[in-house]
């Protein structure tokens, strides 16, 4: 009783195969980015070397996320659940940090 | 026992529709039951994402506050470990998601070479790992009672990273014992992120052990990719944890 699922409209979300050259391709931009972020380090840009740093790591992440994860070709509610999820997490943080970093600044 | 239950079964799916054995019955498709339980993945990561997120923010607001005993302690750990490490986890990251298209596709023999190529690295990760922490160990850098500064109230006491690091100056007592606290930090982290890849490695020789036997190759790959969404999300944590404790003190 196949009919029962309602033919082409259905909610559910295609299963996707992610093809191994995607892989391959994130796979070399990791590499690379773990190469820049580890010669970045061996120069001195005073505050903006962190501010680098993170900014290669949250790359990578996203690369990961998206396509190691599968979260790109993924059902809304999927990323709907991460993006909300990431989205709390640097609220979280964000507001402890300013907290902290804005109140008895240097008097500890 | 294993026949009635058989009869039961037939009895059953002459009035309802018919599906895979490995699709539980209150899912109308295979697809509907693979995202619920992808979801439920998403849910429980997320909670590990919070988790290590307190890590991290703890670190950063001592980092601000001690931050000359966090550059000091920070100068202990060797950048060509840490360079290794992400190397072998980012190569595994990529081996797991090739097998989770191996499984995909049924191709049996690749899967297991794919686990057990994870499973290798992971390994691989782990010694590095040990490496390091051993070297801690010798130098009184594990937090506790045994904590030494002495590398840190004079720098030429410890010549290996006095030469690599020739202009860090001597702290004094107050901030030197501030240092405990990066390191406590560092095992915290480094280690709860241990403690996650000797879970995913325990999982990953179950699952060659299943694999060899066929299973997953049948076209349920859910616990493959699942699992795999684990074993990126630590790789994740790693890719954070590398430059925040590794990279960003250097100068």
């Amino acid at each position: 009783m196949t009919e029962v699922q309602g033919g082409p409209e259905q909610h559910e979300h295609e299963h996707h195969i992610v093809s191994p050259v995607i892989y391959v391709i994130i796979l070399c931009a990791l590499l690379v980015g773990t190469a820049l972020t580890v010669w970045a380090s061996f120069i001195d840009l005073g505050p903006f070397n962190p501010i680098i740093a993170l900014a290669i790591a949250c790359t990578k992440a996203v690369l990961v996320v998206l396509f190691f994860m599968h979260v790109k070709y993924s059902s809304k509610l999927t990323k709907l659940t991460v993006g909300a999820g990431f989205f709390t997490f640097l609220v979280l943080i964000g507001m402890t940090l300013a907290d902290y970093f804005t109140r008895a600044w240097g008097r500890w | 026992m294993s026949d009635s239950t058989a009869i039961a079964h037939g009895k059953a799916d002459a009035s309802h529709h018919e599906h895979p054995p490995y699709q539980r019955h209150h899912f109308e498709t295979y697809a509907q039951q693979n995202d619920a339980t992808n979801f439920a993945m998403w849910l429980f990561l997320l909670t590990e994402i919070m988790f290590f997120g307190g890590l991290f923010t703890a670190y950063l607001i001592y980092r601000n506050w001690y931050y000359p005993a966090f550059v000091a302690a920070s100068h202990q750990l060797d950048i060509f470990w840490g360079s290794l490490n992400t190397l072998l986890l980012i190569t595994s990251s990529f081996t797991m998601a090739m097998g989770v298209w191996c499984a995909e596709l049924r191709k049996k023999s690749g899967l297991v070479l794919c686990l057990t190529l994870t499973f290798i690295l992971g390994l691989g990760f782990l010694g590095v790992k040990t490496v390091e922490y051993r070297e801690k160990w010798e130098k009184h850098h594990i937090p506790g009672l045994h904590y030494s500064v002495s590398s840190f109230v004079d720098p030429a006491s410890d010549p290996e990273v006095h030469d690599k690091y020739p202009k860090d100056q001597p702290l004094s007592l107050d901030m030197a014992r501030h240092t405990e606290l990066y390191f406590f930090l560092y095992f915290a982290m480094t280690g709860m992120h241990a403690v996650h890849m000797i879970i995913g490695i325990v999982i990953l020789a179950f699952m060659i052990a299943r694999a060899q036997a066929g299973a997953y190759t049948t076209g349920h790959v859910t616990f493959v990719e699942n699992f795999g969404l684990y074993w990126h999300f630590v790789d994740i944590v790693w890719i954070f944890l590398f430059p925040l404790l590794y990279l960003i003190s250097r100068h």
